[in-house]
């Protein structure tokens, strides 16, 4: 069994680091598959079996979905910023780099705070030094 | 809205912004059993214990022919520190001021802060069992030479090494200890620093609050804290002078692996 989704020792890496890097290795499996279906379903002239891989290419998208949900949990910048991008239509490079802007610069702030739940947003500071 | 009651403060977005970049950069140097220990959540205001897995017996169960056990939990505590800012401050910050008095922040961070270190390394009683209270190991103590500190902290780590407690290992220190360290430079003018990362390689952490020293290995899985509500700026209330704002936060602290620490006094 291969343990490539850890870039460092994983002995030397947090829990909840591992379950993070986990995660992402999951979420890319799932993007890989939903891709793989596609090609499939833009080639499959048989319409049963067809209909068999849009219904498997739907539960990649869920398993990618609640994967990426996790992690933005998890990673209150991302999902500021993934807040700003998803679900909206116009430009999508501009959202991104207003996201990008308010999540990063604090810019997200105010009354509701930076981060959902009103947090300052610290979490973790493991593995900072000083 | 939550339970932080921010938009009922007489403070602006900008006012918000400010506040909270000025917690967040007082609050990060001084919270150094978040550098040492695994962190988990936030999971939320409404939670309100960690869940240990084990259960205690009942003197009694409540009909015949079966049994009973209760789980045990260990409650999360809240810590708080309250504060007042002047209104003119802030309006003078909404007017551009660059040089607005947040002392009265900055002091809450503080004290905040070195109550965090104090519950996880030294413990609260009645609530939580600190890191060094929990340690069975005996305690050196440092001494006032800092030149003397290598040699107990690599006996710290050797003691780990003979309880099977593999490293990396980190070292929490007081901020008497830290100064010391952060002074010297040992015969040949090797920082000692240096030095002991050498020996540790793991992080070396200001500690306010910390009593002498902590070295404990960061292999993980070792020491568990369970954020509820992470660090947040509340609001109180407020008059024509004044705004009354809270710093809050609810957390569980739970020692898995005792002997994963040594204690060294001062």
């Amino acid at each position: 069994m291969g343990f490539d989704q850890y870039h460092e020792p994983p002995d030397e890496l947090p829990r909840a680091t591992r379950t993070f890097a986990r995660l992402c290795a999951s979420l890319t499996e799932e993007a890989e598959a939903i891709g793989w279906y596609e090609q499939r379903l833009a080639v499959e002239s048989d319409p049963d079996a067809a209909a068999v891989m849009r219904d498997a290419q739907g539960e990649e998208f869920k398993h990618f979905s609640m994967d990426l949900e996790y992690l933005l949990r998890r990673t209150p910048a991302w999902r500021e910023i993934a807040r700003g991008i998803l679900f909206h239509t116009g430009d999508i490079v501009e959202h991104a780099e207003e996201a990008e802007a308010e999540a990063l610069e604090g810019g997200g702030s105010g009354p509701a705070g930076a981060y959902e739940d009103g947090s300052l947003g610290i979490g973790s500071l493991k593995g900072a030094s000083r | 809205m939550n339970h932080l009651l921010r938009s009922h403060a007489p403070i602006s977005d900008a006012g918000w912004k400010m506040l909270d970049e000025e917690a967040r950069g007082r609050l990060a140097p001084a919270l150094a059993a978040r550098k040492l220990v695994d962190f988990s959540g936030p999971l939320g205001w409404e939670h309100s214990a960690m869940n240990l897995g084990r259960t205690r017996p009942l003197a009694s169960a409540p009909g015949e022919g079966v049994s009973g056990l209760q789980r045990e939990v260990l409650p999360l505590v809240e810590l708080r520190a309250d504060f007042e800012l002047s209104r003119a401050e802030l309006r003078d910050a909404d007017r551009g001021a660059e040089d607005v008095d947040l002392e009265p922040l900055d002091k809450a961070t503080h004290r905040i802060a070195v109550a965090e270190n104090v519950a996880v390394f030294h413990g609260w009683h009645g609530a939580i069992t600190g890191i060094a209270e929990a340690s069975p190991h005996d305690r050196a103590s440092l001494g006032e030479s800092a030149e003397a500190y290598p040699r107990q902290v690599a006996g710290a780590v050797e003691r780990l090494l003979c309880n099977g407690i593999t490293g990396p290992y980190g070292l929490a220190l007081g901020r008497k200890q830290y100064r010391r360290v952060a002074e010297t430079a040992e015969h040949g003018g090797y920082p000692l620093l240096d030095h002991l990362h050498k020996i540790l390689e793991g992080s070396i952490v200001w500690a306010p609050g910390v009593d002498g020293a902590v070295v404990l290995s960061l292999r993980g899985d070792d020491f568990a804290f369970q954020s509820g509500q992470d660090l947040s700026v509340g609001y109180d209330f407020h008059d024509g002078d004044v705004v009354r704002l809270y710093l809050e936060e609810s957390f569980a602290f739970h020692v898995l692996t005792p002997e994963a620490a040594v204690a060294l006094t001062p």
